[in-house]
């Protein structure tokens, strides 16, 4: 046999024993499912990317203002929408 | 050797296809185990790759003949580091290249993902080793580049114009960009197959689309300055079908980088966005098959080959897959908001996208047509650049337009006075630009004019975001203007970093017109001691240097430049006469003129026996600045890639509790 199929083969086992290692480390899981979040889990998770939305909406409206991107008039409509919204998704992550 | 070449293939081949496999089972019946495992043999495949890429680069550096791409693409006579840089200069190796890249991205990705959620992870493992699992069996079993043969005396030599040092770069460049549209396009299908449709796959691969969307960029910039130097004709870009290859993605990616900001701020565009994402990865896919397959004839493509029928399956199975899986979880993508206002940020991004995807869509046309009339009308035919200079224009200037409109708008509604206030300065300093061009004799191109005019006005509104921005920021605490502009980058490191890259954009949409629509041209056949003009320069022809160096022999047409009466230098266009390839290669020489931008380009295009040259001349006015652009695209690159802290301490807050408690 050469050194190079020696060395292949070498490399075919060590890949094996990576590829094997979980099955070999917990030969009998007590636990073998993949964990996912629940329902409320999920909810909560939807909830923050909400907020952090509006948080930043927020942020980015007074930006804008302050730029001068956004007039007095409009600013003083979509503030109190905004902040409101963001309260709730505040109150609603807890 | 070539047998741990062939034998570290097969094990990526099947460790690959076995975390396709095993890992669609492991997230199929939720098993952590498997999944595992299926996760270990990504890593295990990384490490066969890493083994025959070792291989194929000590052989090309031992010279050693008997591998048949080693002796296919280098000769004894080529220097060391084109013969390592042969590695990616043929079809074999490019494509283990590829497997290689991807491999690499592949571990990282998914070591690197935890926000992405376990369940997406699961899917996402399998996807990629989907991907892999091709291109390990095309490595394997279709185009190995570990055929072996007796070894002759000498090898067939490497193409002259691959003889470049931007061939150490550009290619690999090209790569990195190609396969990093994998990771987002697997990290999206794997949130679309566990039915995750959240933000968690796009934080988990924001900064992976954009430094491939980087490294695609860079490397076609690369690309087009190697040819402007190499290839010996004058410019930068050719529509060739292999460069178009390389736009396609890229612009693909551009509008995704666009739209997903709308879904993460509004909750909108998500089918859009992973439409995007799959169409990226399939143009990626298809410029692959492009270079590689031999289909078209360019100056690319190396090599006719049995790989294009594979590669069309694997890209068509890609586009149905992908397209059937958005379908089925339609009801899951729906938009949380609606478009408030048609003149708003988020409206301009969705115009800017559409210009995009048509601009993209329009070039794959143009690339696509000669094949199918061919494959149709059995006549091959030629989309020339006529057609691709028309959609740029009609495309390319409403988008250069855009990129100073956008930032200039309010997210949401705009009003018309608050647009007047922001207009104004831009707008005006656009005009009075535009006249003052005008006036400077500049009107000997319409597209010109409006290319420089819309330029201004976009610069003028970017420096106005960054002075607004600065003086907002200022106002609100006690800093000074320096700390209030570092304080304005670094809390919005994707806005402003975005505004540089603009920014770059414009420096190139402005050395391209200069290049172009203003450059001059003269011809003329020289004796020794005749002259010529360009643009105010003198040429003399002193006659011909010959030179010989270790694989090819030098001609030189001595070419003394004067403007007035100043002597501006020697210059020496000439040819490369390449023994081992029996090939000859242009060389041309460019006076740069860093003051003004512009290049005075010298081609020897006929070098004849009567000792008379053809001298080409060219005078291309501002073509440095799309250099220039390289670099500051760069820079905006790396503000937009560099991590923020801030940004980090939300995403943690948001999504590590998820973890945790999942």
């Amino acid at each position: 046999m050469s050194v190079a199929l020696l060395a292949g083969a070498l490399l075919a086992i060590a890949a094996v024993v990576l590829v094997a290692v979980p099955f070999l480390r917990e030969p009998v899981a007590a636990d073998d499912h993949l964990i996912q979040p629940d329902a409320a889990e999920q909810r909560r998770l939807a909830l923050a990317e909400e907020r952090d939305r509006a948080l930043a909406a927020l942020k980015e409206l007074e930006f804008d203002h302050r730029t001068g991107k956004v007039s007095d008039d409009d600013y003083r409509e979509l503030v109190g929408v905004l902040r409101r919204r963001a309260a709730e998704t505040l109150r609603a992550v807890g | 050797m070539a047998d741990l070449g062939r034998a570290a293939l097969v094990t990526a081949f099947l460790l690959l296809a076995y975390a396709s496999v095993a890992g669609t089972a492991a997230a199929w019946h939720r098993r952590r185990r498997l999944a595992e495992s299926a996760q270990n043999a990504l890593l295990a495949a990384f490490g066969a790759t890493a083994v025959a890429t070792v291989v194929l680069l000590v052989a090309l550096g031992r010279h050693d003949f008997s591998f048949s791409y080693v002796a296919d693409h280098t000769s004894r006579e080529l220097p060391l580091g084109y013969t390592l840089t042969a590695f990616w200069g043929g079809q074999e190796g490019s494509l283990l290249l590829w497997l290689f890249v991807l491999c690499a991205y592949s571990v990282l990705a998914v070591l690197t993902a935890r926000r992405a959620g376990r369940e997406t992870l699961a899917w996402v493992v399998p996807t990629l080793g989907f991907v892999g699992t091709f291109f390990a069996f095309m490595l394997t079993f279709v185009a190995s580049p570990f055929a072996s043969q007796v070894a002759p005396a000498d090898g067939a030599g490497l193409n002259p114009s691959l003889q470049n040092p931007y061939m150490a770069i550009h290619p690999p460049m090209l790569y990195l960009g190609y396969v990093g549209l994998t990771v987002p396009f697997a990290f999206a299908m794997g949130a679309l197959l566990a039915r995750r449709t959240d933000e968690r796959w796009i934080v988990a691969t924001r900064r992976w689309t954009l430094a491939a969307w980087a490294f695609l960029g860079v490397g076609q910039l690369l690309g087009a300055h190697w040819a402007y130097v190499e290839i010996g004709w004058g410019g930068y870009y050719a529509w060739d079908p292999v460069e178009n290859a390389a736009l396609m993605p890229w612009l693909a990616a551009t509008a995704f980088l666009h739209s997903v900001m709308i879904q993460e701020k509004r909750g909108m565009l998500k089918v859009w966005n992973v439409l995007l994402v799959v169409l990226a990865f399939c143009l990626s896919l298809f410029g692959t098959f492009l270079t590689r397959s031999g289909i078209i004839q360019s100056i690319h493509s190396f090599t006719q080959s049995s790989i294009g029928p594979w590669f069309l399956g694997f890209i068509c199975l890609v586009t149905a897959a992908s397209l059937t899986l958005v379908f089925l979880r339609l009801p899951l993508l729906r938009a949380q908001t609606r478009l408030e206002s048609l003149v708003s940020r988020e409206a301009t991004f969705l115009y800017n996208n559409l210009l995009l995807v048509a601009l993209a869509l329009t070039i794959l046309w143009g690339v696509v047509y000669p094949l199918l009339s061919e494959a149709v009308t059995g006549e091959a035919s030629t989309v020339s650049k006529p057609y691709y200079n028309f959609f740029l224009h009609t495309f390319g200037l409403p988008l250069l337009l855009l990129m100073g409109i956008g930032p200039l708008v309010a997210w949401r509604r705009a009003s018309l006075r608050a647009l007047g206030r922001t207009f104004l300065w831009p707008l005006g300093a656009a005009v009075a630009g535009g006249i003052a061009l005008l006036l400077a004799g500049a009107g000997s191109s319409r597209v010109g004019v409006i290319a420089y005019t819309f330029s201004i006005f976009v610069l003028a509104s970017i420096a106005l975001e960054f002075a607004r921005g600065t003086s907002a920021r200022r106002a609100l605490g006690g800093v000074g203007w320096a700390g209030a502009f570092s304080s304005l980058i670094a809390r919005n490191r994707r806005r402003y970093g975005g505004y540089v890259v603009h920014a770059a954009v414009v420096l190139l949409a402005i050395g391209i017109a200069g290049s172009s629509a203003y450059q001059t041209v003269r011809e003329q056949r020289l004796h020794p001691g005749d002259e010529m003009t360009v643009a105010g320069n003198r040429l003399v022809f002193r006659g011909f240097q010959t030179t010989n160096e270790s694989n090819h022999r030098a001609i030189r047409a001595n070419v003394d430049v004067y403007h007035g009466g100043e002597y501006l230098g020697r210059y020496r266009p000439g040819k490369n006469q390449y023994f081992a390839e029996d090939q000859v290669s242009n060389e041309v020489s460019i006076r740069h003129d860093l003051l003004t931008g512009g290049d005075l380009f010298l081609i020897a295009d006929q070098v004849n026996g009567d000792g008379s040259v053809d001298l080409k001349a060219l005078q291309k006015p501002l073509v440095n600045l799309i250099w220039l652009a390289g670099l500051v695209f760069i820079g905006g690159s790396l503000i937009t890639l560099w991590p923020d802290a801030r940004e980090e301490r939300r995403l943690a807050e948001r999504y590590e509790g998820a973890t945790v408690r999942a």
